[in-house]
């Protein structure tokens, strides 16, 4: 059952045709967390129908009716748990199933001691290489460096989608970056609400279907002109 | 040389133009600038050779170098506030879809109900196909 000091926790997951691995993922993170929001962005697989079929663990759906991109579901889905009142924390969890509840959970714990409003994931904390070949390896660790050349800071990972914040951090997001370059915006609006923000080392599971799913190389070419055509 | 430097400003006037700024002012001297265009091609249509000793004083060459060298300028700037239009009309977009996926939403507690979703308690899942 899902843990009661996590009651004021949503966790906003943004789906996009996870069929497969859907119901693990949620089943995995209702176990410790109680307030789940699916933002499904117009899938064609069902995935959807997987994740209403959980609505007694305590999933909400939302569905776009069109296909808006990443970024689009994930502000969708903060202005959803904005409406809670009692909402005090906002864990983000991709749906292919490549992050770690046990990791979502000790970052929402941070954001609940006061220490910091943002909790950013990070595969490469602490030196780590994280298990991923070389040209990925190497097309992230420059988007890193771009990243943080742009906005001004000294992040060891700027694309990973498990991020922990509390309701003042939720409130200043607003996402326009539909597509994959949110990562990058959502940096830029927390330096510029002068946030505090940290970095906490996060696993990330490089299953044969996560790998299937992820970001192309040629994708970055497109993440990188979104942003300098804004 | 001249010739260069003049189309690179253009086309760097032409891109701040068109990704700044908008409005009635923006429309007019737009509208002015295709009035402008057409008499230009009215005057060449009826000299013909008047590009040509346009394009020989500019150090181009052929008229229809110079005419070649306009039209990209104009298709650089046609791309460009396409570009923003079409970020304009994604991002209306985008707030109608989430208004509709938020309107059908089922509360986010199920005693308490935001404002967001106050009165939707009728919609229950989402059904859109």
């Amino acid at each position: 059952m899902a843990q009661a000091r996590f009651d004021d926790v949503w966790v906003v997951i943004p789906v996009y045709n996870e069929a497969p691995v859907l119901a693990a993922v949620l089943d995995d993170v209702t176990g410790t967390f109680g307030h789940v929001c699916v933002v499904d962005d117009c899938s064609t697989d069902g995935s959807d129908a997987i994740a209403r079929g959980l609505s007694g663990r305590g999933v909400r759906v939302l569905r776009h009716p069109i296909n808006l991109g990443q970024g689009a579901a994930l502000q969708t889905g903060l202005e959803y748990v904005l409406a809670d009142p009692l909402m005090g924390r906002v864990v983000t969890f991709d749906a292919d199933g490549q992050h770690h509840v046990p990791d979502a959970a000790a970052m929402a714990e941070r954001v609940g001691t006061g220490e910091l409003d943002v909790v950013l994931g990070s595969r490469f904390l602490g030196g780590a290489k994280g298990a991923m070949g070389g040209a990925k390896r190497l097309v992230l660790k420059a988007a890193v460096a771009y990243t943080n050349l742009s906005v001004g800071m000294k992040l060891t990972d700027t694309h990973n989608g498990l991020r922990a914040m509390n309701r003042q951090a939720a409130q200043a997001l607003h996402l326009t970056q539909n597509g994959m370059a949110h990562a990058t915006e959502i940096l830029e609006q927390i330096k510029r609400a002068g946030l505090r923000y940290g970095e906490h080392k996060v696993e990330i599971s490089y299953s044969p279907y996560a790998k299937a799913k992820g970001q192309s190389l040629l994708n970055s070419v497109n993440i990188l002109v979104d942003l300098m055509l804004r | 040389m001249f010739i260069k430097i003049a189309l690179i400003v253009a086309v760097m006037a032409v891109a701040l133009f068109m990704l700044r700024g908008q409005g009635a002012r923006r429309q007019a001297l737009r509208r002015l600038g295709l009035l402008l265009f057409a008499a230009l091609a009215v005057v060449s249509i009826v000299f013909p050779d008047s590009l040509t000793t346009v394009a020989q004083r500019l150090n181009v060459g052929r008229g229809a170098d110079l005419l070649l060298y306009v039209l990209i300028v104009v298709f650089f700037s046609y791309v460009a506030s396409r570009y923003v239009r079409d970020r304009r009309s994604a991002q209306q977009l985008t707030a109608l879809a989430r208004r509709l996926a938020l309107d059908e939403a089922p509360p986010p507690r199920e005693c308490v109900a935001g404002p967001e979703v106050a009165g939707s308690e009728a919609a229950g899942p989402a059904e859109v196909a």
